[in-house]
């Protein structure tokens, strides 16, 4: 009886003799009714759930991506702030305070977490506000369906954070390896919550794609040629061709997965013509294209921001174009050399290796693109900027150590070396991560209307600047020693120093974050001061700084004619005005509270699923299905904001200006 | 303020160069000549790029501190955007290099390709074509290392022992989990995989104790799964035989299966004799009776249906049951839609201690290959 309605759920499965999970628990517990209760005190739901959370304004959703992606970060840091204290206390004959299952689930969830939970929400949250803005469009393609991607993607992670109260997550790494992740190896929990987590958030994030790549093909404002596209744009729509072509590849491996622990077929087991290799070159099919999918739009970021501050057009646009498009199509050639070592035979290594190479000489023109942008520049060394000559000079080392890995008979030896796992987090932080807070801090006055605290971004800037190359720096020495990764404590004790200093690194990142958050606080609280109230705080050269911070629900109050590349700073230097009459009723789509719902149901249907409670399953599932079809029923799904309101808001917004 | 972060940088670099002087560890400073071959390439392609990298970072802080906002004296030009010039040699750079480093990559990989017999025991002294390579089968267990030694009729567990100097030749595989089969000191790594074989030829040339172990995660044993590498003189390495011979325990199928269960931490065990056949079922996934073996199965595949496309007779007689010969014993789970209400147990939390292992007491049941165990580190003694 209890099985039917419980499914293998029992109370034997909360880890309450587990006092790490436990107090953790408690802490978010406590947080959370206080964060509910404050919503409840100060009457919030009915604002949040009508200006937010079923809004379908691509500036809300991106700026609540972000929120999504800031929230996971601290988890996902944690995750990592514990596996760098267990292997500098787990040497010799200590076995450190982890067991084997709690730390294999930690490192498990720590890349999950990262790449899709924090590092997929922040670029996909900055294109989404973005982009937009920046073609001169009124919102993206789709309004609702980038309303449900978000949801989903939430829905992904809030499966991902209950499995870390009940049940378990899985061991066996962030891309769920076979065998390891196989029913008969693994018959808890742990992979079944990967799969559909990652299964949910994945639908959103293909959805994204589509809804980002018609955006840019069919929503530009006129004028503006696809090489006339700011260059953000341009990473942005290769990124998203990217999510569009190979996230149909991660979802049917997981598929087969999926079938084959619940169906019991035979795809990638060890016996019966199953075969784990397949599993191994589908993930990584999608998984080397992924890390174009976020490090693109990072690039883009830099080129906007290097050529805002040093006050020039950005060097070789149409080569940085090119450059981009061609790593697109590279991408797809070079997965294999994340299993060199796997017996492919010489002749597939050396193709797949200078493949892999090959893409460092895109890579390289981009650099250099930047390095020339700052020729003959005045460059103003704000914030943004200065995280571009961290990330220029951090970068090109892992680009460095990332070629040395393409070479096959070097791989053999630094292969699943801690050697790898520094060159892949000098790339991520040092690229994508850097870029993210460039960005941040970047668009920041742009969404909110006042600019960041200069002085915590400071602290957060040398926090991560400093704690990354202390604390990775002794990982590529360890790597060279020979030591491999996901190890949970060491015999040779001569290499715990490393260790130590690395731990410390991570607490000087954590530094980093921290000042991240007081930054945040401290600029709400003085956002006065910090107010801006032309709209153009940076003296910038793209559409988006042509309106009011925050730009208002339409964006555009007239729709911009686009003749040049750097739009704005034509405008700017012509002279350009806005007309200040003649406004027309502006044609918005409503919010709807269905991407919720459906959200909500494919939650129910995860968990239902994970637990083996049948019955729960089919209702949510039939529940999606009826919330969906009768979706396409709701007619009331656009208004339009009069032109008196809109002569308003633009009149006051003048009035700001002066 | 910029300025400070190449310093970071170069303490960073200066970190590397420490250590690389001060510790003689396994990648950087190998006792076998393939492994000192790659050491050569990760240090040549080094090179090559800092060909490279050196100057951009240079230019990186120069251009940052030349063109900053407060420097008057530098030419201040806003429309300088395009040069062709220019951008002939920011792509040719990288692509001068990029040709240099892959002319590197296609050679050395086929040189140094695992699957491929060495030219050389070391640098100047040719490999001696009279002398066959030591023959070793290694089998990735679940958490150990089992090396067969098939032409001296031993087997160990988690020990290794070469003679010096000499070619040796691996053939890899594993009874479950994916590993890697990596002695850094030794050669590049090879993944060890369940109904694969994969092989790697290599070459020790100092003798010593060295360290081995799976470079490829596999599960909760893994951080444990290491063995010791011994390298011995010829002398040494026949008084070595002799001794595992003198060990009384001989590994045929039944005691495969004993060992081939879970278990973690394992001493070093000797093997006096070993089953003939024994690496080939592993590989075929038939080491347990009346299990039909891969290679059979396939055959008779080809066969199905009446016909063979390529006529191809079947290498062995097909076990009777053929397609219905029930899957491995313990080794297929029923999918979970599939499982009645009374087979879906209610799951603990895998952290909860949960009493002896039934692994003991019930041998063929499905949780001992069941990895949320914690099994008490018992080494299965054959």
């Amino acid at each position: 009886m209890l099985t039917t309605i419980f499914g293998r759920l029992s109370l034997e499965s909360f880890p309450i003799h587990e006092p790490i999970v436990l107090g953790t628990f408690i802490g978010v517990a406590i947080l959370g009714v206080a964060l509910l209760g404050a919503v409840t005190y100060f009457r919030l739901w009915g604002y949040l759930w009508s200006e937010w959370f079923t809004s379908v304004d691509h500036k809300k959703i991106g700026i609540m991506y972000m929120i999504l992606g800031i929230v996971m970060l601290l988890r996902g840091f944690a995750d990592a702030l514990m596996m760098r204290l267990q292997q500098a206390i787990a040497f010799g004959g200590s076995d450190g305070y982890l067991n084997a299952h709690h730390y294999d689930q930690i490192f498990s969830a720590h890349g999950t977490i990262m790449i899709f939970f924090v590092a997929i929400p922040l670029v996909v949250g900055i294109i989404n506000y973005v982009m937009p803005l920046q073609i001169g469009a009124r919102d993206v393609a789709f309004p609702f369906l980038n309303n449900l991607s978000f949801w989903l993607t939430v829905a992904g992670a809030a499966l991902v954070m209950v499995s870390l109260f009940v049940g378990e997550f899985s061991r066996a790494g962030w891309l769920n390896y076979v065998p390891v992740a196989n029913l008969q190896n693994s018959p808890d929990t742990g992979p079944d919550y990967y799969l559909w987590a990652l299964q949910i958030a994945g639908i959103g994030t293909l959805l994204s794609g589509i809804n980002m790549v018609v955006t840019l093909l069919k929503m530009r404002a006129p004028g503006m040629s696809m090489m006339k596209m700011p260059v953000f744009c341009w990473t942005a729509l290769c990124s998203n061709v990217l999510v569009i072509a190979i996230f149909p590849v991660l979802t049917a491996a997981f598929a087969m997965l999926m079938l084959d622990r619940y169906v019991g077929t035979d795809f990638f087991t060890n016996d019966l013509g199953g075969n784990p290799m397949m599993y191994w070159n589908l993930v990584w099919i999608w998984g080397h294209p992924e890390v174009y999918v976020l490090v693109l739009p990072v690039f883009g970021i830099f080129s906007e921001i290097t050529s805002t501050f040093s006050g020039k057009p950005l060097f070789g646009y149409s080569s940085m174009v090119y450059a981009t498009v061609v790593i697109t199509i590279l991408s797809f050639l070079v997965w294999l050399h994340h299993f060199f070592t796997m017996g492919s035979g010489a002749s597939v290594n050396s193709f797949f290796g200078i493949a892999t190479m090959v893409i460092s000489i895109p890579t390289g023109a981009k650099i250099f693109n930047w390095l020339f942008t700052m020729y003959r520049g005045r460059i103003r060394f704000e914030l943004p900027m200065m995280w571009v000559v961290a990330f220029l000079l951090t970068f090109t080392v892992g680009g460095m150590t990332g070629v040395l890995l393409a070479v096959p008979p070097a791989d053999f030896v630094l292969h699943n070396s801690l050697f790898l796992v520094a060159h892949f987090h000098n790339v991520i932080i040092g690229g994508v991560v850097f870029g993210l807070f460039a960005g941040m801090t970047y668009w920041f006055p742009k969404a909110f209307g006042f600019r960041l605290d200069p002085f915590w971004g400071k602290v957060s800037f040398w926090g991560w600047v400093i704690g990354y190359w202390v604390a990775w720096t002794p990982i590529y020495v360890v790597g060279l020693m020979g030591t491999t990764r996901r190890v949970r404590h060491f015999d040779d004790p001569s290499l715990q120093i490393w260790f130590v200093i690395a731990l410390i690194g991570a607490a000087i990142i954590l530094v980093g974050i921290l000042a991240f958050i007081i930054q945040i606080a401290v600029s709400i609280k003085n956002r006065e001061a910090l107010r801006d109230t032309t709209g153009d705080p940076w003296d910038a050269r793209t559409l988006e700084w042509s309106i009011s911070s925050p730009p208002p629900a339409y964006n555009f109050a007239f729709t911009p004619i686009v003749h040049t590349l750097d739009t704005w700073h034509d405008m700017k230097e012509r002279g350009a005005k806005t007309p200040a009459s003649g406004y027309r009723a502006i044609h918005m789509p409503r919010n709807t509270g269905a991407g919720v719902i459906l959200s909500g149901l494919a939650l129910a249907l995860g968990f239902a699923m994970v637990w083996y409670i049948w019955w729960l399953a089919a209702v949510s599932a039939v529940g999606l299905f009826v919330v969906a079809i009768g979706h396409t029923f709701n007619y009331n799904r656009d208004y339009h904001i009069p032109a008196d309101e809109v002569a308003a808001g633009e009149a006051a917004r003048l009035a700001v200006e002066g | 303020m910029r300025d400070h972060t190449p310093f970071v940088r170069t303490a960073g670099l200066a970190a590397v160069a420490l250590s690389l002087a001060g510790c003689g560890h396994a990648v950087l400073d190998p006792a076998g000549d393939v492994a000192l071959q790659q050491r050569d390439i990760i240090f040549i392609s080094t090179g090559l790029m800092l060909l490279i990298i050196v100057p951009v970072m240079i230019l990186i802080v120069l251009f940052a501190w030349r063109y900053r906002k407060g420097n008057d004296a530098a030419t201040y030009d806003p429309h300088f955007e395009h040069s062709t010039s220019l951008e002939l040699v920011i792509w040719s750079a990288p692509l001068a290099i990029i040709i240099a480093l892959g002319a590197l990559t296609w050679s050395s990989t086929h040189l140094l390709d695992p699957f491929r017999p060495l030219d050389r025991v070391s640098a100047g002294k040719p490999v001696d074509h009279a002398q066959k390579p030591l023959h070793i089968q290694v089998v990735a267990l679940d958490w150990k290392w089992l090396f067969i030694y098939p032409e001296q009729g031993i087997a160990t567990v988690n020990e290794l022992a070469l003679p010096v100097d000499r070619q040796v030749r691996f053939d890899i595989t594993s009874s479950n989990m994916m590993n890697s089969f990596y002695a850094p000191t030794l050669a590049g790594m090879v993944y060890a995989m369940p109904g694969m074989q994969s092989t790697l030829h290599a070459v020790l040339n100092k003798p010593g104790t060295y360290e081995g172990m799976s470079a490829n995660y596999s599960g909760a044993g893994f951080s444990d799964m290491r063995f010791k590498l011994r390298g011995l003189s010829d002398k040494d390495f026949e008084a070595w035989v002799a001794r595992v011979k003198t060990s009384n325990r001989t590994l045929a199928a039944a005691d495969y299966l004993k060992l081939e269960k879970p278990s973690e931490k394992v001493a070093p065990i000797g093997f006096t004799s070993v089953q003939a056949d024994l690496f080939d079922r592993v590989v075929n996934r038939c080491v347990a009776p009346d299990t039909p073996c891969m290679r059979d199965i396939m055959a008779h595949d080809r066969m199905a249906e009446g016909q063979s496309p390529h006529a191809m007779p079947p290498m062995l007689p097909m076990p009777a049951a053929g397609h219905d010969t029930p899957p491995p014993p313990g080794g297929k789970p029923k999918g979970a839609l599939f499982k009645n209400k009374d087979e879906i147990a209610p799951q603990p939390n895998i952290d909860k201690p949960r009493g002896p292992a039934p692994g003991k007491t019930d041998p063929d049941s499905p949780r001992n290959r069941d990895m949320s165990l914690l099994l008490p580190a018992a080494p299965a003694r054959g």
